[in-house]
């Protein structure tokens, strides 16, 4: 399947005519350099809107409900899956000496639609074509190659570039229609002619029928030429190259299903170590494996797990220990686990603990059973590190999200709206008020949307600019340029 | 100074032991709700039906443990029975000590019709699930046996009807709640069939 747009390389044009916008609505007064709460995370880092992408209709269609955000390697491309099954790949402009002060925008480069709804005959059930999770390859020719996938089916596809075509086909005329071999008189060679630039995405690749349960996880490794994907019972190891077999390198299933009472939730390669990788369990831990020890790595290496708190146990202990995304730190000395109420680092070389716990929502505690009833307990939140390793950023509800800057243990709340989308309106951190008098500008946890969730971000891989999906718009924010 | 402070909490707890008895017998109806209502045409998520499930296990093993406390511990109990309230001193302190006077109303109510909990002095203002400040907690592993003896002989032999006295009707039938209370573990094992069905087909 073969989606393209035209892109049209006249960028300037697209760049006066922001100009002209950003101009009628100046920036305003100064900025104090230090505001407390606002604070500076590492040389007054303050955060701006940048774009926002997708409708502002009130009804959302179901489609178009981002699920999966990622940059690639170097930042250039930011890709986002929805629940229909689209893939849409952003790209960001070059940089142009004639505005300073805006930095590189992201444009739509390719759209297409990667996974189709499918029906499995046997179970009766329909196999839907959300987009769980995209994974760039590293760029090693002038194409570009992701990795996309929906719940049963992993898709390489490739995204590449054509600003040339053949012209001068001896059997064919210009609209590619047969010519008469009667009224072919000469023969000529076909030249490459220059056209307008397309983007094409062409599937190189299906990995099908490989999952029983439901895909949560993809990772490439470092050596570029396996990756994983881990359902819900079981992690296989792919060779690119290779689409009729995998091999099984984790697998939890119990002889006797009815003695299940732990999953899969999500699995990451090493960045560095391609012998290494974590996965997390709906039970609070974390395993980390090393293929070299045994073909099958059920056996764990490591075995990251914290003690539980007996002052906090409740029923939903065990809901809410549930690891919903677990990530290595680009220095691979770390790994970072989301859980419904917080976010730990662990040190690769501590197992009793995690190093730093912080607290996404704590206010949330004594909702537990509401947020059980409403199936809000059961929401998957990712998290993400910024290309230093120093900040981790995480979503919550109402559109928030949160940051941490893991050297200064200063915090800031941050919303994704549409109130806050002027051209380089810097963001103002945002504060829930958990009990008694709400100050003006707080919001009482009770007012919280819960429909409004962010579960999806992403970090550039050098720079402080941050894609954050809300529902079905995507925003994109960057620090503040003096 | 302990004891004493028991003594009050346990009278507390009387008071709130009903409520949150009905508390936790909704979340278990609850719990089989959401596993019975998967979606039909969509495979349902693995990772929530086992959650719900190991919850629903959770709730029914303080169940059963409550059904344990019901019964008055005969004083001159041998050798055996200790053992088994010192088996059982950690999940009973999970138990007991989870349950606070004063569930938040707003939090509850709209949720579970429930009848409004008594507003008991000196109740927290967290919810029923969630566990209060260190005060009540603390070194709650660390009780002697003499403190859980006490706990027993204090419980009173009516709860059962205690239990029963204020259901709201209109809420609850009867039938379910003693179903609830006595064929809990059928109604886990329903739940647990319904899941293994599923994945059985698979």
């Amino acid at each position: 399947m073969v989606g393209w747009r035209s892109q049209s390389r006249d960028l300037q044009q697209d760049a006066i005519l922001a100009d002209r916008a950003s101009s009628q609505d100046p920036l305003g007064s100064p900025l104090p350099k230090m505001i407390p709460g606002i604070g500076a995370f590492t040389q007054d880092t303050l955060w701006c809107f940048s774009q926002v992408k997708g409708t502002m209709e009130t009804g959302t269609t179901e489609a178009d409900i981002i699920s999966t955000v990622e940059f690639n390697h170097t930042g250039e491309l930011l890709a986002t899956g929805d629940k229909g099954g689209r893939v849409v790949i952003f790209q960001r402009e070059q940089e142009s000496k004639n505005q300073v002060h805006r930095r590189g925008e992201y444009n739509v480069y390719s759209t297409f639609q990667s996974h189709e709804p499918e029906f499995d005959y046997l179970k009766s059930l329909e196999i839907e074509e959300k987009i769980n999770k995209i994974r760039w390859l590293p760029q090693q020719n002038a194409a570009y190659f992701l990795l996309s996938t929906n719940d049963k089916t992993v898709k390489l596809w490739k995204v590449s570039e054509r600003d040339k075509r053949p012209e001068g086909y001896n059997l064919k005329d210009e609209e590619g229609r047969l010519r008469d071999p009667a009224t072919i008189t000469t023969l000529r060679v076909p030249v490459l002619r220059p056209m307008d630039l397309m983007v094409e995405a062409t599937p190189r690749r299906v990995f099908a029928n490989a999952h029983t349960y439901h895909i949560n996880s993809i990772s490439v490794n470092s050596d570029y030429e396996t990756y994983m994907s881990a359902d819900d019972l079981r992690i296989n190891l792919w060779n690119f190259e290779i689409t009729n077999q995998s091999f099984n390198i984790v697998d939890i299933k119990p002889a006797n299903m009815e003695e299940l009472t732990e999953v899969i939730t999500a699995a990451e390669f090493h960045p560095h170590h391609c012998n290494t990788f974590v996965y997390s369990s709906s039970k609070g831990t974390i395993r980390l494996c090393d293929m070299r020890a045994s073909a099958l790595c059920d056996r764990h290496t490591k075995f990251f797990e914290e003690p539980e708190d007996p002052s906090n146990r409740s029923f939903f202990s065990e809901i809410i220990s549930s690891i919903s995304d677990v990530k290595f730190s680009h220095s691979g000395r770390y790994i970072m686990t989301r859980d419904y109420l917080t976010v730990k680092v662990w040190d690769l070389n501590m197992e009793n603990r995690p190093i730093e716990t912080y607290q996404v929502h704590d206010y949330l505690r004594s909702k537990l059973c509401s947020l059980y009833e409403n199936d809000c307990i059961f929401d998957k939140f990712e998290c993400v590190w910024n290309g230093s390793d120093s900040v981790i950023m995480t979503g919550s509800y109402n559109n928030f999200f949160r940051m941490f800057d893991r050297n200064t243990k200063r915090d800031v709340t941050l919303e994704a709206s549409r109130e806050n989308s002027k051209p380089r309106a810097i963001l103002k951190p945002r504060k829930v008020c958990v009990g008694g008098k709400r100050r003006k500008d707080e919001i009482s946890v009770d007012s919280l949307d819960f429909s409004k969730k962010i579960l999806h971000t992403a970090w550039h891989p050098s720079e402080n600019i941050i894609a954050v999906a809300a529902t079905n718009n995507l925003y994109i924010f960057q620090d503040k340029v003096n | 100074m302990f004891a004493r402070g028991l003594k009050r909490k346990r009278a507390e707890d009387e008071e709130a032991a009903p409520a949150y008895s009905l508390q936790r017998q909704s979340l278990l109806d609850m719990s089989l709700v959401k596993l019975q209502l998967c979606h039909v045409l969509v495979e349902p998520n693995l990772c929530r039906s086992v959650l719900i499930t190991n919850t629903d296990l959770q709730i029914q093993e303080e169940m059963t443990q409550d059904g344990r406390w019901c019964v008055p511990v005969p004083q001159t109990a041998g050798r055996a029975s200790r053992d088994l309230l010192v088996s059982t001193e950690i999940l009973c302190c999970c138990a007991w000590e989870g349950v606070h006077p004063a569930p938040d109303p707003g939090d509850l109510a709209s949720e579970f019709q429930v009848v409004p909990a008594v507003q008991a002095p000196g109740g927290s203002p967290g919810g029923v699930w969630g566990r209060d400040g260190p005060r009540e907690n603390r070194g709650s592993f660390h009780k002697s046996l003499d403190q859980i003896f006490e706990t027993l002989e204090s419980q009173s032999p009516g709860a059962v009807e205690e239990l029963f006295s204020d259901v709201d009707v209109s809420y609850y039938d009867l039938d379910a709640v003693l179903t609830g209370m006595l064929g809990g573990a059928k109604l886990i094992q329903d739940g647990l069939d319904l899941v293994v069905d599923i994945l059985v087909e698979t």
